[in-house]
């Protein structure tokens, strides 16, 4: 259950919209059922009160829709942030992808997203209700009566690892200041190094062969907003929707979480987009481990200017050779 | 059927690697014929998509020779090189890609006697490994 409510974000914003601070609001709108919140944009507080909501199903990072928003006007865009949306939100403002100056930043508490996920291989089908009460997650259903599940067995796999509670960018906070939180994220990808590589290779090949190419985490992950992607080009071979063979998951794949190496603040909406739910934040995971493990840890987003650890060198750094070993390769 | 041979890339960096092979080839050292070399402006120019590409189109072994760290032509490009290879070669691994079917080797251009040396080692260890199945991209067998 959330610390805020939807009434507090509305007041918070329509005192912003009537002072003139912002001229629109980035936040959550309500989508057909409980659980497909929508990100969307508000100017008015007939809008909001109409359709913005904020609750367990807001996983949504706004972040990345501000590099479109801020070029639209003139005005300032208000946009909520959780704490791990600040962490993109810094990322971005690193990459200069947006102007600080359009944006008014207001910090919002978050007390761990549920997937939706999960509720629905516990609840089964006919969904027609979700409500987050004391008690727990209550569903109710069509065929089967009202359910109740813990809520911590409901979170979203991101939010049981969740690595802070601390906003690092706001202009305002609603709430008490978090802190950076000592969480087990890595477990799973040491879980998967410690297969064999025969295991790790069908391990990959079950995840990656439901890929549908659909783009979903490329499109909304923060970290990837070049203009033009290489997977749009027709001459890679690569930009086919149909997959004709499993070389093309693994090479978009592996790109797709290279190119994001360093600068991925593992905020987790790859994972939490993808419609065929494959595990896409333990690729990522695995970069920043390695790259803790390598060259010592690093937080992208932690602070605007960082220096990433790709674009960075030491003169000792090891061979590529000993790094796989040491990042939990086969001897 | 003819007995398997193991197609091997090598991508060289013009300055010292590329030199080393030709080195390697006027002293008339031998290195396995089946190690095609591209040469690239600098081991750093190597994307990590020109790997995985080398073994769609049907590569059993990438080899990436640069400069020795600190020899660099452009100062400091095979640092970055370095840095880029120990996540992708950690990332191939984590899927279950055979680790020996990538190397990154530094030659330089006076190193005509490592540059074969080396070939000729990698070139073993690739063909003990066997045919690339587990990146390999049927379309393009034919």
């Amino acid at each position: 259950m959330q610390k805020i409510n939807r009434e507090a974000l509305i007041e918070k914003a329509a005192a912003l919209l009537d002072a003139g601070t912002v001229d629109r609001v980035l936040a959550w709108k309500r989508g057909e059922f409980d659980y497909d919140v929508t990100p969307g944009l508000f100017t008015t507080r007939e809008q909001m009160e109409a359709e913005l909501v904020f609750g367990d199903f807001c996983g949504a990072n706004m972040s990345k829709y501000l590099i479109k928003e801020t070029l639209k006007g003139e005005g300032k865009v208000l946009v909520f942030l959780k704490p791990c949306d600040t962490y993109s939100f810094n990322q971005l403002l690193t990459e200069h992808r947006f102007d600080r100056e359009k944006v008014y930043a207001v910090g919002i508490p978050c007390e761990g997203m549920l997937s939706v996920t999960a509720i629905k291989a516990a609840a089964g089908d006919g969904i027609s209700k979700i409500d987050v009460t004391e008690e727990g997650v209550v569903v109710e259903t069509l065929f089967d009566g009202t359910k109740v599940f813990g809520h911590d067995e409901m979170l979203a796999e991101r939010c049981r690892n969740c690595k802070s509670k601390r906003h690092v960018a706001y202009d305002e906070l609603m709430g008490e200041e978090g802190e950076v939180l000592d969480s087990a994220r890595f477990d799973e990808v040491a879980k998967i190094e410690a297969m064999s590589s025969e295991e790790r290779f069908a391990f990959w090949q079950g995840e990656l062969s439901r890929c549908i190419r659909c783009n979903a985490c490329r499109d909304v992950c923060p970290a990837c907003t070049c203009e033009k992607c290489v997977f749009g080009n027709p001459d890679s071979g690569i930009e086919n929707k149909a997959i004709t063979d499993s070389f093309e998951e693994k090479m978009f794949h592996i790109i797709r979480a290279f190119h994001v190496a360093g600068r991925c603040t593992d905020c987790g909406e790859c994972s939490r987009v993808c419609p065929q739910q494959i595990p896409l934040h333990l690729l990522n995971r695995k970069f920043i481990k390695d790259a803790n493990n390598l060259w010592g840890d690093y937080q992208a987003g932690e602070e605007v200017g960082s220096r990433a650890p790709l674009v960075d060198f030491d003169f000792d750094d090891m061979e590529p050779g000993e790094a796989v070993i040491k990042n939990g390769g086969e001897q | 059927m003819q007995p398997y041979k193991p197609l091997i890339v090598a991508f060289c960096c013009n300055w010292c690697s590329y030199a080393g092979a030709d080195l390697a080839g006027n002293n008339r050292l031998s290195y396995p014929a089946d190690v095609k070399i591209i040469r690239v402006p600098c081991s750093c120019r190597v994307n990590p998509m020109f790997i995985l590409r080398a073994f769609q189109r049907g590569a059993d072994g990438v080899i990436l020779c640069g400069c020795h760290p600190g020899d660099c032509h452009y100062t400091t490009g095979n640092y970055y090189t370095r840095r880029r290879m120990s996540l992708l070669f950690s990332m191939l691994d984590y899927l279950g890609i055979e680790r020996e079917r990538t190397r990154v080797e530094w030659v330089s251009a006076a190193e005509g006697a490592k540059f074969a040396a080396t070939m000729n080692d990698f070139a073993e260890t690739v063909a003990a490994l066997g045919e690339n199945k587990r990146l390999e991209d049927l379309r393009c067998k034919k």
